[in-house]
């Protein structure tokens, strides 16, 4: 593909997603009751996200345009599951660390520990 | 000299990959500072949450500017590998306009915040916000400062090989800054305020 379409088709593209996940977040927040719940509002703009990256990587910086690159992408996948490794565990070790330290749950540890 | 050419490009496509790894360690490392926001949003200490802070229209505007940069940036590689210095000149010169502009409105942003009393200090979640999107504003000082320095040096001597190398690399790290700009609006602006 020509460069300057991809640069151009990239920008249309990133463009219009970014408009969309903003016009339906900024909806959202001066509609009080609106149409779409907060998860499913989340996960749309999470899913925008995904797409806006993945058309950057190809338009932009070409992942997958040159047959050369094809290492290129291979540390991108890599990279992006270690990414996913080290957001996905931290909020989950977290949020279990910030449920097991309250007093209540400390207080329940101590019992069960004395009870040999 | 057939061999010269390929010998030539060998080395750029090398140079290229090892500088993807670097940017893909870079990736890891703002991970870890969304992996803090994501644990930290929530611990406003008594301060202000996501929606009292933050300034969407704002942040639209930062994310078209940038976006117009990436492809301005993208366009000077383009007219570099064809020799067209002064275009190339004028785009890199529009990236770095763009650039500016989104750094400053992003120094706006920081200091009407650090104004109203919500310095990084004020919270975790102030700590982790500001931590996130200064580190990613620092990167991008870095990037204005690598173009201030790629336009001089084009102005002394023009397009060579290496010159499209250096400009090619420069255009990798600002699709990167843009490509993290996309988790930064998504993830702490658009989620902040719906969450």
């Amino acid at each position: 593909m020509n460069r300057v379409v991809s640069y151009s088709a990239g920008l249309v593209l990133a463009f219009a997603l970014t408009l969309t996940a903003f016009s339906l977040v900024l909806a959202h927040v001066h509609h009080a009751p609106s149409a779409l719940s907060s998860p499913a509002l989340i996960a749309i703009v999470l899913v925008l996200a995904m797409v806006q990256l993945a058309a950057q990587l190809y338009f932009f910086l070409h992942l997958g345009q040159d047959k050369e690159s094809r290492w290129n992408t291979t540390l991108f996948v890599f990279t992006f599951f270690g990414i996913l490794v080290v957001v996905l565990a931290s909020v989950w070790i977290m949020g279990h660390l910030n449920y097991n330290m309250t007093p209540a749950q400390m207080n329940q540890y101590f019992q069960d520990q004395s009870t040999f | 000299m057939i061999a010269a050419a390929e010998h030539e490009a060998e080395k750029a496509s090398k140079t290229y990959f090892l500088f993807w790894t670097y940017l893909m360690t870079d990736l890891l490392m703002f991970a870890g500072l969304f992996a803090a926001f994501a644990v930290l949003r929530r611990s406003t200490f008594g301060g202000p949450g996501e929606s009292e802070v933050y300034n969407l229209p704002l942040v639209l505007a930062e994310t078209i500017i940038l976006l117009a940069s990436s492809y301005t940036a993208g366009l000077a590689v383009y007219f570099a590998n064809r020799g067209r210095l002064k275009v190339v000149m004028g785009l890199l010169y529009a990236t770095a306009v763009l650039g500016a502009s989104f750094l400053a409105l992003e120094l706006s942003e920081f200091a009407s915040l650090i104004r109203e009393g919500n310095a990084p200090t004020r919270s975790g979640f102030l700590s982790s916000y500001f931590s996130l999107v200064g580190t990613h504003g620092l990167h991008i000082t870095a990037g204005l400062l690598w173009l201030v320095i790629l336009l001089v040096f084009l102005a002394k001597r023009g397009l060579r090989g290496s010159m499209i190398r250096k400009i090619t690399l420069f255009s990798m790290f600002w699709h990167f800054l843009d490509i993290v700009w996309i988790f930064i609006f998504s993830i702490v602006y658009l989620m902040g305020v719906s969450l």
